[in-house]
């Protein structure tokens, strides 16, 4: 893999300043632990001012003054904006349509962005146990747009899914707009090579950009499918000084999720 | 109203049988590890542990030997990784198979409330062209009688006990709870017995000054425990800080049965109460995991005579 730390930036700090961009103007956000917490909280500080979190721990407007280590962290209760019982989160706010845009992630991904956090393996018989939906399930569904963020891997980005946990994109256009759904499968994944969207006529993951050092190859010895590439590629903006300062000092400074 | 206070110990040998469905409810926050610990302690057995997150609680559990089955939505140990004793359980079936049943977190939810409500079922908008219908028959596609659109219904959950707990309750079992709610109230409305374990039995007053606060009333509650520290490692928003350093260090422990085993003689089996297991931590440990101070304010409900 090409990127190296000579560019003065990690491939956690690209795929956050990456993935914090993609917020800009986004008001209701569904916050998951690990990197789309900072990645929200960046968005807050940068492009994303108005950005309200949200947890599915019962959380509406949370100001946490710590990085929080679960999506319970106590520090996004003090100070919030409501708290509330989970039933109210995932009908009023969830189901209900209010939640522009939610963090999913998982250890197997398809080219239509179906996600699996339920097994490995067998359902009956798992390789390897995972720890199934959460609210994953109803968030692919009722969020409006769905970000992804998964380091890329052959084991990860799969042909075929063991199971599915929460669903994407179908392939085809005409039964996803006759779902009448509030979310319209994952808008875009970030991963450590480089960005992706979804081609509006066959639902596909498309290759948009990818980052400072990377080259076509690292994408495809990487993917468990032959990548769709946008017309136009083109390369990640690194992260930028101010970025990387918020990052480091603000929002992960001992480098819990960034290093 | 008479008094429901009960130690922990009388609590779960009175009202925890053998066979029944559990839940000690709480999401991320006020789980209570003491009433586990005492289920592991007086050794429990056959039971069906309901929770929409295991968390380690449920892995200690299961370890403890005390389960059957687990009906769950998350499963996991938050922010760390996985819950070993269990994932050993269903991957290996070591020491033994261990019956699942799941959902997502939406759906678990609206299992406690058609069980609080006295509903037969639930409708819910999820589970479309998920996989999660085909593995647990009880998730079921229904046409609305109305317009015929699609929705999934899911089952009541009515557990035999659930354990809430409460930052502060009387000791009529009125509960009080601030920070996140979890899905408490529906879980002990949807059960048939109820424990309410608070780290502070308060003078009725003190909850009837502030009656929207009050989640649980005591009217469904049989027993009330108060237990400071119940909750570690997780936490009670206020009182104590989640301990996070135990969270990662149950990864350790969790991943090899001898050292579980070993951290389960040590901390549950040869204490005789949760009071000893405070001790056993010392007084620096819980002043450590004290919090600052965030007081709300007061709001007047005004006086109507």
């Amino acid at each position: 893999m090409s990127v190296t730390e000579d560019l003065g930036y990690s491939k956690s700090e690209i795929m956050i300043a990456a993935s914090a961009r993609g917020l800009a103007g986004a008001r209701n956000c569904f916050v998951g632990v690990g990197l789309p917490n900072i990645v929200c909280n960046l968005a807050q500080r940068t492009v994303a001012r108005d950005l309200q979190l949200v947890y599915e721990s019962g959380v509406f407007g949370a100001r946490p003054e710590r990085l929080p280590l679960s999506i319970g962290d106590p520090t996004l209760a003090t100070g919030a904006t409501a708290i509330t019982s989970m039933f109210e989160l995932f009908a009023y706010y969830l189901q209900a349509g209010l939640i522009d845009v939610a963090f999913l992630g998982g250890a197997q991904i398809d080219r239509f962005g179906n996600l699996n956090t339920t097994v490995i393996g067998s359902y009956d018989a798992p390789k390897v146990r995972l720890p199934g939906s959460g609210g994953a399930c109803e968030i692919a569904i009722h969020a409006r747009q769905i970000l992804v963020i998964m380091r890329q891997a052959t084991r990860s980005f799969v042909e075929e899914l063991d199971f599915r946990t929460s669903p994407g994109h179908s392939g085809d256009p005409a039964h996803d707009a006759a779902r009448g759904w509030h979310g319209s499968g994952p808008t875009s994944v970030v991963t450590d090579l480089g960005t992706y969207g979804f081609d509006d006529a066959s639902g596909q993951m498309t290759l948009v950009t990818m980052h400072p050092g990377v080259t076509l190859d690292d994408v495809r010895a990487s993917m468990g499918w032959e990548v769709r590439v946008a017309d136009d590629v083109g390369e990640t903006p690194p992260p930028t000084d101010e970025e990387l300062r918020l990052i480091r000092e603000e929002l992960d400074p001992s480098g819990v999720y960034t290093k | 109203m008479s008094s429901k206070v009960a130690t922990m110990r009388d609590a779960v040998a009175d009202l925890v049988r053998d066979g029944d469905t559990v839940a000690i409810e709480g999401f991320t926050h006020l789980i209570c590890f003491a009433a586990g610990h005492e289920i592991i302690r007086q050794r429990k057995r056959d039971l069906t542990l309901a929770r929409m997150t295991p968390d380690v609680i449920y892995d200690q559990m299961v370890a403890g030997g005390v389960a059957r089955k687990l009906i769950f939505s998350w499963l996991g140990n938050p922010g760390v990784g996985s819950l070993h004793a269990i994932r050993r359980r269903i991957e290996d079936h070591d020491p033994g198979p261990l019956e699942i049943e799941e959902y997502s977190h939406f759906g678990m939810v609206c299992r406690y409330v058609a069980g609080a409500s006295n509903l037969p079922f639930f409708p819910i908008r999820s589970y479309f062209e998920s996989d999660i219908p085909s593995v647990n028959p009880r998730i079921v596609p229904m046409r609305s009688p109305y317009d015929g659109e699609e929705v999934y219904v899911v089952p009541p959950l009515r557990p035999d006990v659930t354990v809430v707990h409460a930052q502060r309750a009387d000791e009529s079992g009125d509960a009080q709870i601030w920070g996140l709610l979890g899905c408490q109230k529906e879980a002990a409305f949807a059960a048939d017995r109820v424990i309410v374990v608070c780290e502070e039995i308060v003078e009725e007053p003190v909850i009837r000054r502030d009656p929207n606060r009050t989640v649980i009333p005591g009217v469904v509650v049989d027993a009330v425990v108060e237990e400071p520290f119940a909750c570690h490692p997780s936490f009670a928003q206020g009182y104590y800080d989640r301990d996070n350093p135990f969270y990662l260090e149950w990864d350790r422990i969790a991943r090899d049965p001898e050292t579980l085993e070993t951290w389960l003689k040590e901390w549950v089996y040869d204490l005789s109460s949760h009071a000893d297991y405070v001790e056993k931590w010392g007084a620096a440990h819980w002043d450590a995991l004290r919090p600052g101070e965030a007081l709300s304010g007061e709001v007047d409900y005004g006086r109507y005579a």
